[in-house]
């Protein structure tokens, strides 16, 4: 038997504000954090939340890392004394590219001036695991502690990965979660290279003329814990890891398999995983990049995984509201997910006006919904894929009441 | 480049410091670099600052020797003259 693992706490810092409650609530009024085709998180500012040394040694995605841990941990009543060991406790967070603003910086400093002019501060703050150590630090966790990379799969890779290390005995808990701040002159250019950002800078999945996505940046951070553990301690729940799996496409670097079959797998596996039937799931939040191919094999994906009903499941996309987080993606949306179903809200796919005829799932175009579980506690899948055909599926289940 | 004197040496050594973090009325000749909280990589960073000012080159073995803002003034000064 597999130990249960709950979610006890969430943190994030989005385009939509600093916090988890701004996300959901602002997302779900149809509110768009997206400006002049970017998502940025205007209202972070380090200086408001972190000291001037902890400020200075983080590039960014770390900084608001250590942000919406700080959210995420006293949510789950952390705030003082922890409530496990320190060895027991780990962290496993996730980055797309790591701290590409610092590296570019640094960049400048050695081309300009020379090798002197190199801060010693330079791998610390770009490396990929900078995010990690910050927390690590931070919270005095001593137990597993890395950074995963599977771009814009991360998220997911980093949750299901720390899901599996409580369910073996590896940690009680687990402070996981994902982190990006690419908002920068290479990452914009590189991106375009690829043909895969919107040229007109509007994000808006499943919508006929969608041409790409949008950047964005942020945070989501999760506390996972032992299930049993967490009841014993008398931890207030907000819901349950149910199911994880991951699958790659094996096809081409950037483009998705369009025909889904791996994407699919990976729902398929995902709900195996947590002991349920796509029958009972209430709701799907779609990776739903707003990218011509994306959109469009993940239709198809939920087609093959749902079958005939896979009409009465809503789909909805958080990249219409904040844009594509990057590596925080699969965790900024997993936060978002629980939050809205918990809410009891089917929140909406923004920006679909004109339907894409040849996807035809029901994407909650417009406006949020009321969600009635179909089977007792509500229960949704969020998908996350990745450039290199990474694909996640987590399976979370919400609260009763 | 600047005039090395003491005392514009250690208003922009101060200065630097109190930049890393610490409070600049903490930043005194006798604080040490461990109550101020100053590692290693700030120190690098401060010789960076401090080569760039008065052309002074600090090596690793001349940070290692340092335990108090004043030591730091007073090697500066010492090697700027």
């Amino acid at each position: 038997m597999k130990r249960r693992v709950v979610i006890t706490g969430v943190g994030a810092v989005t385009p939509l504000g600093v916090g988890a409650e701004p996300l959901l609530r602002r997302w779900a009024a149809g509110e768009v954090g997206i400006q002049e085709g970017e998502g940025a998180a205007r209202d972070f500012v380090a200086k408001e939340h972190l000291s001037i040394k902890e400020a200075r040694r983080n590039d960014r995605f770390a900084q608001m890392a250590m942000v919406a841990s700080d959210e995420a941990l006293a949510q789950a009543g952390w705030n003082g004394e922890k409530p496990y060991a320190p060895e027991r406790i780990g962290c496993v967070l996730a980055t797309g590219i790591g701290g590409l603003e610092s590296l570019e910086g640094q960049h400048d400093n050695l081309r300009d001036k020379g090798d002197k002019a190199v801060s010693p501060l330079s791998v610390p703050l770009f490396m990929v695991n900078a995010g990690t150590a910050a927390l690590s630090m931070r919270h005095d966790l001593r137990g597993p502690t890395f950074q995963v990379g599977s771009a814009c799969a991360s998220g997911g890779h980093a949750i299901g990965t720390a899901m599996r290390m409580i369910q073996m005995g590896d940690a009680d808990a687990i402070v996981t979660g994902g982190a990006e701040a690419t908002l920068t002159p290479l990452a914009r250019a590189s991106f375009a290279a690829a043909s895969a950002l919107s040229p007109t800078g509007i994000s808006r999945p499943f919508d006929a003329r969608r041409d790409g996505f949008v950047m964005g940046e942020g945070a989501g951070v999760i506390v996972l814990e032992d299930a049993e553990k967490a009841e014993a301690r008398g931890a207030t729940i907000l819901g349950e890891l149910k199911g994880y799996a991951t699958t790659s496409d094996a096809y081409h670097i950037t483009a998705t398999l369009p025909e889904g079959t791996y994407a699919s797998r990976a729902m398929d596996l995902a709900l195996a995983d947590a002991g349920l039937t796509p029958a009972e799931i209430d709701y799907v939040n779609a990776h739903g990049t707003s990218t011509e191919l994306n959109d469009a094999a993940e239709t198809t994906a939920i087609k093959l995984t749902f079958g005939d009903a896979a009409g009465q499941v809503p789909v909805s996309s958080l990249k219409s509201s904040i844009g594509h987080l990057l590596g925080a993606a699969g965790a900024v949306e997993a936060i978002a997910t629980l939050l809205a179903i918990n809410e009891r809200i089917v929140p909406p796919t923004l920006g679909l006006q004109e339907p894409d005829p040849a996807l035809d799932l029901d994407y909650v175009p417009g406006a949020a919904r009321e969600l009635t579980p179909r089977n007792g506690t509500p229960k949704a899948l969020s998908n996350s894929f990745g450039f290199g055909g990474h694909n996640v599926v987590l399976c979370l289940e919400g609260t009763t009441a | 480049m600047a005039t090395a004197t003491p005392e514009a040496v250690e208003s922009r050594i101060v200065e630097a410091l109190a930049s890393f973090g610490p409070d600049i009325e903490q930043v005194t000749r006798t604080a040490t670099f461990e109550e101020l909280d100053i590692d290693s990589l700030d120190l690098v960073e401060l010789a960076q600052i401090v080569e760039d000012e008065w052309g002074v080159e600090l090596k690793g073995d001349d940070m290692k020797g340092l335990k108090t803002v004043g030591d730091a003034i007073d090697l500066v000064v010492a090697r700027a003259a």
